[in-house]
């Protein structure tokens, strides 16, 4: 086990590697060099300019450019924002739970919904329900998300005026954020209505990101049920008299999971790649907002922390998908 | 004597159809596709105004069946008096074109790079899979927009960047098959007959590795439709007052709560579209290639 654990990681390594060389290469690939990028419109006299360079190491040869930026991303450096000058690690990590708390919440939406749906729509293969399922699961999986989210906003908070339109909770609310997760924080702040107000921003927002993993979850349900269903053990359990329900719900479900459980996991980087979309959308204090804003502000620093750090994040989760995949079937981790 | 018994087989394009004709769903796309692309290709010709034209005397006027509404402009306007209608027509050249340019980038490239990888192995195989694992890490809209940073908002940095992205996918794919197709006796014959390396790659493997390509390229074709919409509503790809869908929905964005529609069918021009795309790639998948199941 340890050896199939020590394997995986191994692998990760260089793509890790990999992902930094990327996010180095993006401030050299920008016109400009990086003390004309930092001066900004105001510019600097050419000896200023270079005794910048020679003071943050830019006159150096690439790779020893390379390697002290390495060092510096090993030791949690990720440099400062050009704009607020703050660590772009302090920054990225006091958003990351916004982030964090929408991007759960939305991937349990797509389970809670997308599970049953697999599991009905393949135990009624060919029937009006299954062919809605998979009509509908089609549509979200061809979703325009942004697009998806600005429909929303004018039926339930336009039209119906039963959600707000932005942010995480209404600004009468004011609390410390203990756990930085504003459901747990504001039932924590013990305010009346708190928890109504932060749960009411969270719903659209939710409903936009959950929805293309929702239709992936519940078409690998199908596939997966449907596969399960005709091996022999299910007709066993048939023949031996067991009801449908138990059948369906025990048997071949659980077999059918190993799979789901990957395309759950593998839903990460759809998650954060559809956060910024969302989050733009929503005006949602996270991650994905803030990646955009520094685009536009040319904050490179903050881009570069930023795409570094999303990526690790995927890699991490992917990573732990993997192991929980040899965990869960011996198969996978002896046949390496 | 018997009756003559038609020996050949019919035409593989012939014998496709004849499946993919079965698959109601993708008939129906193809069909949707195609009335999409004659539009888009007649516009000029189809639509009552020229895109750009802005007529001041009718600012957001609502489409002709709600009240405020007229026959003039069927979709209704936008905030600067253009016609909805004739936007989203026009708009369809921009949007289903640049999803062809930038599959035929990518899929150029994924072919060229999974071919090398396939026919070089060794160390030129190893980097090139390693460094399209690392561009595989990397959430596709995120890169496609630090690659748009990098070379600054527009169409056709927005086209290269998403090319880039996709790119990975059509080599990962060609590599894996041309591998199995040169473990196969017709390439060693064609080898030992004297071919170039070039004619190997292109004429003699590329062909037998078409059908997965073919169905990851009608898939991608509708990621990158979306994608580059996607890019276009953050105001990184096609720019104001190009009525490129997404770029359209971003310009809207400001009036969602006073006039749905300019919001609405925009957005309903790529679903529609990207649907019927994806219902086409999943028909012609389940005839060119029957072992990759659905997902």
């Amino acid at each position: 086990m340890l050896r199939f654990f020590l394997s995986r990681i191994a692998v990760l390594i260089p793509t890790f590697l990999g992902v930094t060389l990327v996010a180095f290469l993006f401030i050299r690939l920008l016109p400009g060099d990086p003390v004309e990028m930092m001066a900004g419109e105001r510019g600097t006299s050419p000896e200023r300019h270079a005794e910048l360079m020679a003071r943050f190491g830019f006159d150096r040869p690439w790779w020893e450019q390379y390697a002290t930026f390495l060092g510096n991303v090993l030791h949690g450096d990720l440099g400062n924002s050009i704009v607020t000058k703050a660590p772009v690690l302090t920054e990225f990590l006091t958003l990351f739970p916004a982030t964090l708390e929408l991007s759960i919440c939305a991937i349990l939406f797509a389970i809670v919904f997308g599970l049953p749906a697999g599991v009905l729509a393949a135990s009624r293969r060919g029937t009006i329900f299954d062919h809605g399922v998979m009509a509908a699961t089609l549509t979200g999986y061809s979703m325009p998300i942004f697009w998806w989210g600005l429909l929303l906003i004018i039926l339930f908070s336009g039209i119906l005026g039963w959600t707000p339109v932005s942010g995480r909770i209404d600004l009468l609310y004011f609390f410390e954020p203990v756990t930085g997760f504003m459901l747990i924080d504001s039932l924590l702040s013990d305010q009346d209505g708190a928890f109504m107000s932060a749960f009411s921003h969270l719903v659209l927002p939710t409903i936009v990101l959950g929805t293309i993993p929702l239709a992936v979850i519940a078409r690998q349900t199908r596939s997966a049920m449907l596969e399960v269903l005709s091996e022999d053990y299910v007709r066993t359990a048939k023949a031996k008299g067991l009801p449908t329900r138990r059948v369906v719900g025990l048997h071949a479900f659980r077999n059918a999971l190993i799979p789901v459980v990957t395309t759950i996991g593998l839903q990460t980087g759809v998650l954060l790649a559809g956060a910024i979309l969302t989050e733009t959308i929503f005006s949602w204090p996270g991650v994905g907002k803030w990646l955009i804003d520094s685009i536009f502000r040319r904050d490179y620093p903050s881009v570069q922390g930023g795409l570094l750090l999303i990526a690790s994040v995927v890699m991490i989760v992917n990573l732990l998908v993997d192991l929980t995949y040899g965990l869960i079937d011996p198969r996978i981790r002896h046949g390496r | 004597m018997a009756a003559e018994i038609a020996t050949r087989p019919p035409h593989p394009f012939i014998e496709g159809w004849h499946y993919f004709r079965q698959n109601k769903g993708a008939l129906a796309g193809l069909i949707v596709f195609l009335a999409f692309v004659v539009i888009a290709a007649l516009s000029p010709w189809l639509a009552p105004y020229s895109p750009d034209a802005q007529d001041r005397a009718a600012v957001l006027v609502p489409p002709f069946w709600q009240e405020g509404g007229s026959t003039a402009h069927l979709l209704g306007t936008d905030a600067v008096g253009r016609d909805l209608l004739s936007r989203i027509m026009y708009g369809g050249r921009w949007s289903l074109f640049i999803g062809l340019i930038v599959i035929v980038i990518s899929m150029s490239g994924g072919i060229l790079l999974g071919l090398s990888a396939a026919f070089a192995r060794g160390f030129v195989d190893t980097l090139i899979m390693r460094v399209l694992d690392v561009l595989l890490a990397i959430p596709s809209l995120l890169l496609a927009l630090v690659v748009v940073a990098i070379l600054g908002p527009g169409l056709f940095n927005a086209m290269f960047a998403v090319a880039l992205v996709y790119m990975p996918h059509y080599a990962r794919l060609t590599r894996g098959s041309a591998m199995s197709e040169l473990q196969k006796d017709y390439v060693t014959a064609s080898r030992v007959a004297g071919a170039s390396v070039w004619r190997l790659m292109f004429r003699t493997v590329l062909p037998n590795c078409a059908p997965p390509l073919i169905v990851q390229a009608t898939l991608g074709f509708s990621t990158a439709v979306l994608d580059m919409a996607a890019l276009g509503f953050l105001g990184m790809g096609a720019q104001p007052p190009t009525p490129e869908w997404g770029t359209m929905l971003a310009d809207a964005r400001e009036f969602i709560l006073r006039a749905w529609w300019v919001v609405t069918f925009p957005g309903l021009a790529i679903l529609i579209s990207v649907l019927a795309v994806n219902l086409m790639g999943d028909g012609l998948r389940d005839v060119l290639d029957p072992k990759l199941k659905r997902s």
